[in-house]
């Protein structure tokens, strides 16, 4: 079981390496995105303090957004293309299949966020974070993309074809701008706020901020943990339906 | 056959015995009668009984009935639609039958089905290769799962490419890969787990002449090296070139079943056409010939025949006995598309184009 696994991870990350779209939108185009924010947005936002400080968990989380097309796209291929049919009848198990994507797309996103973080310091990014505060941060953001694959590996079971799965990402990239991270909710206007401050990246962000300032918020933190763990169980029940029912 | 078998009692059959569920134990008891026996209870390589499948109102299988022998190739025919690849689905596990029984290999899809893919190999209608890889990482692949570590699965790899004659593009990944390729690399992959039934879904469709040719010879190859095949085709003329038996399945049922030779045998329009230098020669033929149908613009007579010998000098002496001069005459035998719209009702070709 864990065997193959290991070797469906494998195949992901070949796929991953070799598709240079994947790595423009997982990786570059994060980095884009925050250079565009900071240096040609930022100083027309006030949020007191320096923009960096208060864009780059925002960032990451968007960054966490990103990538995920290109899993959707790929668990999908794997079904409708027929390889499938080849590991089932290999005795291949859905959970080495599905792990093999979860697990290829939780790496690729640490190493976009290791990636986006880094170009954050150069930009003059300062956390006041202390160690344990970073251990917290990292957990909570890997609690969450582990959630958001598992929900990308059901939205791309769940598609018609490789077309539409990428599409289906396209509300988890377009929800951090509705949320805390690049301007406050409070600056919102009505309705909008509402909804910023309801849904769940906001609480993520917010958690990953409070961290980042060494002022750790525990309610944001609480309700970011309660989102992922949730997120990630109707993912991965999801997943588990799609599949037995596709292959 | 395998060399080395004892001759004597029915070898062949006793063979196939060992190595397809080893019901040895009884050979002890009673030599002679076990081969017997097992010929009747285990030389078939695929054996099922009243499948039945509908998806919602849809009926795609309405009670099929197969029996592959091992080392054989079996071709099961029809149109798009018919339910061939529905029947491959069930008959590999991959989807589960409404009703009726399979044994594959021995062993029952049902309960047990991991003795069954153990024992099985599919290629499917759509190459089910991985495109973000190179050829030699797909068989990898395949090698990994199959638990074949280091130099024993390079090893059956490196062969693999040299026999399917893909060592140039080994490194390419398989997105560049031609359809006849393809397919190639997607066989390859199938045999890298020794498997002794391969299901093969459609393997020529869309290939081009010689691509098919290629496929075909190794199908053959596969057949001499003891597997058994389950073909399923469109391609009446496949059917006819490699299949030992012939299924022809339409809307969910099999209309029939035989020999390529025994299915053209029953089915009415084998003839010998002659053709004559003249009109008053025409007319004696038809005189003569009884049955017989006169074309008298092309100066051809359509004589009902089986194509045999007997019957073809038969018709001969009988115009010579009357002096009648032949200037050429030809024997056609009915093809499987005759086949298929004698025993349907309908033209395979109808189905296909539309």
């Amino acid at each position: 079981m864990t065997n193959d696994s290991a070797i469906m991870l494998r195949r992901n990350f070949k796929h991953t390496v070799r598709n240079p779209v994947t790595l423009f939108n997982a990786i570059l185009l994060p980095v884009v995105m925050m250079l565009m924010f900071v240096y040609v947005f930022g100083d027309a936002f006030s949020v007191g303090g320096a923009y960096v400080d208060y864009a780059t968990p925002g960032m990451l989380m968007m960054t966490l957004a990103y990538g995920l097309s290109a899993t959707a796209v790929s668990v999908n291929s794997d079904m409708t293309k027929g390889i499938i049919n080849r590991f089932k009848v290999m005795d291949v198990s859905r959970g080495a299949v599905l792990t093999g994507h979860v697990v290829s797309t939780v790496v690729r996103t640490i190493v976009a966020l290791t990636v986006i973080t880094g170009v954050a310091f150069l930009m003059g990014f300062s956390p006041s974070a202390s160690f344990p505060q970073w251990l917290a941060l990292i957990g909570v953001l890997l609690l969450t993309s582990i959630a958001v694959a598992w929900l990308t590996v059901a939205l791309g079971l769940a598609a018609k074809s490789a077309e539409s799965a990428g599409f289906t990402t396209v509300p988890l990239i377009m929800l951090p701008f509705f949320s805390s991270a690049i301007v406050p909710a409070d600056k919102m206007g009505p309705g909008v706020r509402e909804f910023a401050e309801y849904q769940p990246f906001t609480p993520i962000i917010e958690s990953v901020r409070g961290f980042f300032n060494g002022t750790p918020s525990t309610g944001h933190t609480i309700a970011a943990i309660a989102w992922s763990v949730g997120i990630a169980v109707v993912g991965y029940l999801w997943a588990r339906k799609k599949f037995t029912k596709r292959a | 056959m395998p060399a080395g078998t004892p001759a004597g009692t029915a070898t062949p059959v006793l063979t196939w015995c060992n190595a397809v569920s080893g019901c040895v134990s009884g050979a002890e008891q009673a030599r002679d009668r076990t081969a017997v026996d097992c010929s009747r209870m285990t030389s078939s390589a695929i054996v099922a009984s009243g499948l039945k499948k509908a998806y919602g109102d849809k009926i795609v299988l309405d009670g099929i009935d197969l029996d592959v022998r091992a080392g054989t190739v079996f071709s099961l025919l029809g149109p798009n639609g018919a339910g061939k690849t529905t029947t491959v689905n069930v008959l590999t596990t991959l989807v589960s039958a409404d009703s009726g029984t399979v044994r594959v290999a021995g062993h029952d899809i049902r309960s047990e089905t991991k003795q069954v893919r153990a024992a099985i190999g599919v290629t499917g209608q759509f190459a089910s290769v991985d495109e973000l890889l190179s050829g030699e990482e797909n068989l990898q692949l395949m090698a990994d799962l199959h638990r074949l570590r280091g130099s024993a699965g390079k090893q059956v790899v490196r062969q693999l490419l040299r026999r399917f004659d893909l060592e140039q593009s080994a490194g390419k990944l398989a997105s560049t890969y031609s359809g006849g390729m393809r397919r190639k690399l997607d066989l390859a992959m199938t045999l890298v787990g020794k498997p002794r039934i391969i299901f093969l879904d459609e393997p020529t469709t869309g290939l081009d002449p010689r691509s098919r040719r290629t496929m075909w010879t190794i199908v053959r190859e596969l057949v001499a090296d003891g597997m058994t095949i389950f073909l399923t085709t469109q391609y009446l003329e496949e059917a006819d070139q490699l299949a030992d038996r012939v299924a022809v399945l339409d809307q969910g049922r099999l209309v029939a079943e035989g020999t390529p030779d025994q299915l053209k045998r029953q089915v009415p329009g084998g003839h010998i056409r002659f053709r004559f230098a003249d009109a008053p020669q025409l007319a004696a033929a038809t005189r003569v010939l009884s049955g017989s149908t006169p074309d008298p613009d092309s100066l051809v007579l359509r004589v009902p025949s089986d194509g045999g010998v007997k019957s073809v000098r038969a018709a001969l002496d009988r115009l010579d006995e009357y002096s009648v001069d032949v200037e050429e005459f030809t024997v056609h035998m009915p093809d499987l598309d005759d086949v298929f719209l004698a025993l349907t009702g309908h033209s395979s070709t109808a189905e296909v184009s539309k």
